[in-house]
Order: C-alpha cells, then structure tokens, then sequence
C-alpha cells in the first residue's frame, strides 16, 4: 500500500511538472510568435470578425483567397472585442478585422487599427465608389481606416393589409406630419383592456433615436464625432415624440411584451400576421420577408424630417487592418477584392442564381460601393412581385439621403449613453429632458477621457 | 504538562517543525498530490490577481500605451455614480435571492428526505436546471416572463391573478431574476439533502418523546445539525449573487436585447462594459477589486454571525 502511494504521488507530481513543461513551452511559442510568424500562421492571413458566412461571403471570399495567394485562416464568429483585445494583448493580432463602422473611430483613437493611407495608395483603391458617408464614418481626424463593406439603409415598412383594413391613408405614415403619424398609430393598433395584440406604428426604440433626433433637425454628435449633442432641444422634442407613439399604443410595458412575441424571422413573422402596422427597419428584412413570406403585401416608404425631406439612417460594416498584422500587404489586397465591383457582381449573380434554382426570391444585395449597387440592380435583379419590387426601388431610392454616426473616439460610451437614456424614458424613470441631460454628461465625459 | 499544553511554540520552533515534517516520505507524498492545485492556483488564479491588482493602479486599455496612474481609478470608483447604481442593485437582488434559494432548496431537500425510493428520481429532475447553459436561462427568462404572452402570467392568470410585466417593469425585474435562479437550486438540494441523512434519527425520536412537534422537531433538531451545510450554501450563493452576470447580459445587454436599464444594471456588466465596451481595463481592474473588497466584508460578516448559529458537532458551541 505505501508503495503504491509513493507511486501516485510520483506519477502526480509527474503529471505537474509535465503541465508546467508544456505551458512554458506555449510560452515560448507565443513569445517566438509575438517577434515573427510561426510556421503555422506565416502563410495563412488571418481574418477576426468575417467567418464562413451565407453565399455572399462564401463567393467573395473564394475570389479574394485567390487574389491574396494564402491560405485564410477565418474562425466563424462575428467580431468580438474581448477576443480582439486579447489578441492584441498576446502580441498576436490578426491581419484583419471585420467588424461594425460605429467602433472603428474607437479603435483608430486608441491606435489600435493602422491608417489605409499607404494601403489605398499602392493598391490604387477607388475609395470614390464607396458611400460617401459609409468612408465618413471610416474616416477618423481626416484619415481613413476601413473600407466599408455592406450599407444598411432604413425605410418605413408598412403592412397594406394592416393599412386598408383600418382605412388609415398611407400618407399619415410621415414623420413630417407628426400628428397625422400619431393618428395612424393609435387607428392601426389594437389594444383591448391594456393588451396589445397589433402595433399601429413602432418607432424602434432605442434603437433609432438617431433617426428621430435627425428628423427633428439635430445630429446627436458632431461630424468631428467629439461634440455630442444629445440634450439638444431638438433631440429631447424627438424622443419625447418617439416615445408619445408607444404611450398611444398601449404604453413600453405592453407594447414590447407584445412586441418580444413576433416570430421575426419566420414563416409566421409579423407582417404575415398582420401584428404591425408600419415601421422603419433596415433593408435586409425585405430579404427575409422575401425569403420567408413573399406572398405579402407591402409598400417601402422613405423616412421624412419635418421639413418633408428625405432621410436615411445608414450603418455597416468594415474592413480594417490591426496595428501589428503581419500581412497588412495581403490584408489590403483583401480588402480591396473583397469591396470592388467585379467581386461583388460574382457574388451577387450567385444568389440570383441559388435563389432561381431554390426558387425563392432575390431582393439584391446592399453594398458599400455605389458603383457595384447600381451594376448589381442593374444585371441581376428580376422582378418578384410589384410590391417586393417597388419596396426595392424605394431602398436604393433612399441611399442618397444617408446620414450617419461620425467615428468618435468614444463611440462605444456614446452609444451605450443614449441608448440608456432612451431605456430609462421607456421605463418611466426619467423624462426625456433628465434622461438626455444626464447622457449628454456621460458622453461628454468619456470623449474628454478619451481625447 | 498543562505549561506545555498552554504556551504557544514560537515562530522558529514551528518553522523547524514543518521543515522536519519533510523528512517524512508521507510529507512529499502530500505535497505531491497537492502540486497539481497548487500549480494551477499560482497560474490560473493567484497570478492574475495579483496583475490585476497593479493594472488597477494604471490606465491600461490593452490597445494603447500604459501609465501609471495612482489610486485615480479607486477615486472615480467612489465618485462614480453608475458603480453606486449597479452595486445597490447587485446587493438588492443578493438580499433576495440568497434567502429565497436556500429556503426553497431545503425544502426541497426536506421533502425528498421524506418520499423515499422514488427520491433519486426527484433529485436528478431538480438538478436538471442546473445544468442548463446560463444564456439559454437567460433566452428562457424572456420567454417565459413575457408580461401578456408567457408561460408565468398564464399560470397566474388561471389562478385569477394579473401578473405583471416582470422583465420590463423594474419594480419585478429584481423579484423574476430571482424565481429564475431559484430555480437552479439543484446542486444545493443534494448537499441539503446529504447533509439531512447524517442528522441522528435518536435525536428525533428523543424530541418526539418529549412532545415536540414536527416544526420543533426541524427548528430544534434539524435545522442546527445542518447549519453548518447551510452556512456552506448562504456563502457560496452570496458570492455567486454579487457576481451575477450572464442570465442578465443575455437579457438585456446583449447587441440584440439593448434594454437594460438601472434596475437591470449589475456590478459585474458594468465591469465588464468597463472591460471590453470601453477599454478602460485599468479602472475594470479597480472595479473588480471593489467587488472583491464588497465579498470579502459580506462573507466576514458571515462568518462572524455563523459563531453563533452553526453548529459542527464535536466542537462546544458558541
């Protein structure tokens, strides 16, 4: 018996020192790793954010593997910060990032992505035939540091079933006439004894402050991104409207109850059962609708300032090359095969292509590049119903009136202080007035901390 | 011998002793068999404590250049208002769920005692939810406390009661994340239940002798046998609450779910914004180090109170 514990504690202790062995061995590796690639990695261009993705991706990834001559090491995964972080941290970033155009002023702030200007400048990249305001928002001090890749743009969708069932003129659904939009709302929803069970008109709160305040007349931060201007009369005006519209439809606590029920990617999504009225969302979800339920009837409106102009909220995501990559040759290569026209076309014919043989419906693909977006509608799209295909007009319509959120050295505080400003008037604990004041410090605050 | 017994050895005489417990192969062998925590604890543990203690002195961001900063973090700790809102919330819903948990955990385990063979049945079905991933819980949670449509106001509603909007009201936020981690009271059950089997049955039966009624039987008998397996369940569940974290991300900080308010705002997600929204690693780690601080008072605090209400058999109580 004593013997065979000395034996244990021996083969323990073994066992330890073995463990200890190997994790200074991964050291070592990773510090071989931090002074140059390892054979592992020195051919493969690693890419965070951007993972194997639906046909889209997979069409234009096959085409810029080519182009960069590497093999792509690509981990499904949308961008992760955390993930990034400790990448950068263990002297091992990645060649590329994918990841959303909001966080891209952060970053370039804090010196963490590299300045293209020498990357557009060897590979003669077009940066023209991107959206103005999709490289706005990559600019950051007047240096760009991404290359837009896809461009969200927002019209009001509205349900025509909903729509000629309550006898509410499509008109109404304006933001310039605010009580006409009001009216709309309460006409088109359904609340009986506080319950909600169809939602006349939803502003997307919080998500699209920006949107209101813009209609309103202000932009919540300034075009250098260091000024925020979130207590702004004009902003407070918006929400305490915004805001006025779910109080009509039954108030937050029902309305977003009933709202959490929506099937929203399904056969049986919110349109297909006429639980909405109207709402500004974002272009890919004609796709969807498309996709899961192209038998409805729809009409895409543009979003209107109270002076009856057209607006657009437009977002995205972005390529950009981390501050220490180790093929930022190869990364800019990807980059500029992954945004150009010729590669977005192939992927574009793809779809069409796929969608035809599944026979399902191709509501085209919304790009960064302008040049691509017209050749894209222009050569692949096919008509799918009148009303999917006016509400694909309507979108490319409304691209040119794009604004958006300029990148700001505290994006990320910004946004997480306006969207909890918004929560905390949902939620009744403050009004739109203390809730706007108190963000306004905050961003305030963390854009001092971080200038 | 009774002067032997009551003076205390001196520093050297005991560090001579432990070096001479080394002569003893069992000595080594002891060690040995605890190298394997002791490495992992120095590494895994130990090792990044100690680093995220110097880092709170720093504005580190990981991306960007470090300098030291001083105790700058540890003040706007205290001035910041958002820490102040996140740990009343954090100690609030501590307050609740602690008690709540360990009240229904051995009840639970009180009435699996009692139900015999088919017990073993009983105890998976409630450990059940303690396996279940905490984003699911979190994604449960929604669905489940949806004020019109979920399963919890349905039930209440058949009873003639009009639940409220749990996960939008913040008057109920606080009260349906605790029904939701109550009901992962498992692992609990089971160590309540172990410890219900090693309760002398002489004992009951000298109290029933004595005319005492079933609740005096568990109040006088039951309750400070197990105190010790209670204190062990108040500690843990205590340190777990004031770390809570991602049944609540999940639920309303997540990119898609962007609805959190102050009453859904704990300790641990605003670190962790801090962390890995924001950068501010520096004042993360001066943020954790506060948590740490907050533990370590709780639990004291406990411990002191337990001298009181628990009892290890063999020793004399206090």
């Amino acid at each position: 018996m004593p013997g065979r514990r000395k034996g244990l504690a021996a083969l323990t202790a073994i066992v330890t020192v073995a463990v200890m062995a190997i994790t200074a061995s991964f050291a070592s590796a990773h510090n071989n790793k931090a002074g140059g690639a390892t054979a592992s990695t020195a051919d493969s261009l690693t890419i965070m954010g951007f993972g194997k993705g639906d046909d889209v991706a997979q069409s234009r990834t096959a085409i810029a593997t080519k182009a960069v001559g590497m093999s792509i090491d690509n981990p499904n995964g949308s961008f992760n910060d955390q993930q990034f972080l400790a990448a950068v941290a263990s002297g091992n970033p990645p060649d590329l990032i994918y990841l959303d155009r909001a966080k891209l002023g952060t970053y370039a702030a804090k010196g963490a992505v590299q300045p293209l200007t020498s990357c557009i400048k060897s590979q003669k990249i077009n940066m023209k035939q991107y959206r103005i305001p999709a490289v706005n928002q990559v600019t950051y001090k007047g240096v760009v540091y991404g290359i837009p890749e896809f461009y969200d743009v927002r019209t009001i969708l509205i349900d025509n079933k909903v729509l000629d069932q309550t006898h509410t003129p499509i008109g109404w659904l304006n933001p310039a006439k605010p009580d006409k939009l009001l009216q709309a709302a309460k006409q088109m929803a359904i609340v009986q004894n506080g319950k909600v069970t169809r939602i006349g008109f939803d502003p997307k709160l919080p998500e699209f402050f920006p949107l209101w305040a813009k209609a309103y007349g202000v932009d919540i931060l300034s075009k250098d991104g260091l000024t925020p201007h979130l207590n702004d009369p004009r902003a407070v005006k918006a929400l305490t409207y915004a805001i006025s519209l779910i109080d009509a439809q039954g108030g937050w606590k029902a309305f977003k109850s009933f709202r959490d029920t929506w099937d929203f990617f399904g056969s049986d999504n919110q349109v297909a059962k006429n639980q909405v009225g109207a709402w500004p969302m974002e272009q890919w979800y004609y796709n969807v609708l498309a996709g899961s339920s192209p038998q409805v009837h729809i009409t895409a409106l543009q979003f209107r300032n109270l002076k009856n102009q057209t607006i657009n909220y437009e977002t995205g995501s972005a390529w950009a090359i981390p501050k220490g990559a180790k093929h930022p040759q190869a990364a800019c290569t990807w980059m500029k095969t992954m945004t150009s026209v010729s590669t977005w076309m192939a992927a574009a014919k793809n779809r069409a292509k796929i969608r035809k043989a599944s026979n399902q419906p191709y509501t085209g693909i919304s790009t960064g590049n302008a040049v691509a977006d017209q050749a894209i509608y222009k050569q692949t799209y096919s008509s799918i119903n009148p009303f999917f295909d006016e509400a694909v007009k309507k979108v490319l319509d409304v691209q040119r009136y794009s604004f958006n959120i300029p990148a700001s050295p505290a994006g990320a505080e910004f946004q997480q202080a306006w969207t909890d400003a918004v929560n905390r008037v949902l939620a009744s604990q403050q009004t739109p007035k203390q809730a706007l004041d108190q963000a306004q410090k905050e961003a305030v605050a963390a854009i001092k901390a971080a200038t | 011998m009774a002067t032997a017994a009551t003076t205390a050895p001196g520093p050297l005489v005991r560090a001579r002793r432990w070096a001479s417990g080394f002569r003893s192969r069992e000595t080594w062998a002891a060690y040995a068999f605890l190298s394997p925590w002791v490495f992992g604890f120095v590494v895994f543990t130990a090792g990044p404590m100690i680093a995220s203690l110097v880092l709170s002195f720093t504005d580190y961001s990981v991306i960007s250049a470090t300098h030291w900063v001083g105790f700058d973090n540890y003040s706007h700790l205290v001035h910041d208002p958002k820490v102040a809102t996140a740990m009343k919330t954090t100690l609030i819903y501590t307050a609740m769920v602690v008690p709540a948990h360990v009240i229904l955990a051995l009840g639970l385990a009180v009435l699996l005692a009692r139900v015999g063979k088919i017990a073993g049945f009983f105890r998976v079905v409630f450990f059940l939810p303690t396996m279940t991933p905490a984003v699911a819980v979190g994604v449960l949670y929604l669905i489940l406390f949806n004020g019109d449509y979920g399963l919890v106001n349905n039930v209440l509603g058949h009873l003639g009661i009009h639940g409220p909007y749990w996960e939008i009201d913040p008057n109920w936020v606080k009260p349906s994340l605790v029904i939701m981690q109550v009901w992962k009271v498992g692992a609990s059950v089971i160590i309540f239940l172990a410890a219900l089997m090693t309760v002398p049955q002489h004992l009951y039966e000298a109290s029933a002798m004595d005319g005492a009624s079933a609740w005096r039987r568990f109040r006088d008998v039951t309750v400070p046998m197990i105190s010790p397996a209670i204190f062990f369940i108040v500690i843990i569940n205590t340190i777990a609450a004031l770390q809570t974290f991602d049944e609540v991300y999940t639920a309303y900080f997540n990119a898609n779910t962007p609805f959190g308010t102050d009453a859904t705002l704990f300790y641990s997600i605003y670190l962790f914004q801090q962390a890995f929204t924001y950068f501010h690693l520096g004042y993360a780690s001066a943020l954790a180090w506060g948590l740490f601080l907050v533990v370590m008072i709780v639990t004291a605090i406990q411990i002191v109170g337990s001298r009181r209400f628990v009892y290890y058999e063999g020793s004399a109580r206090k």
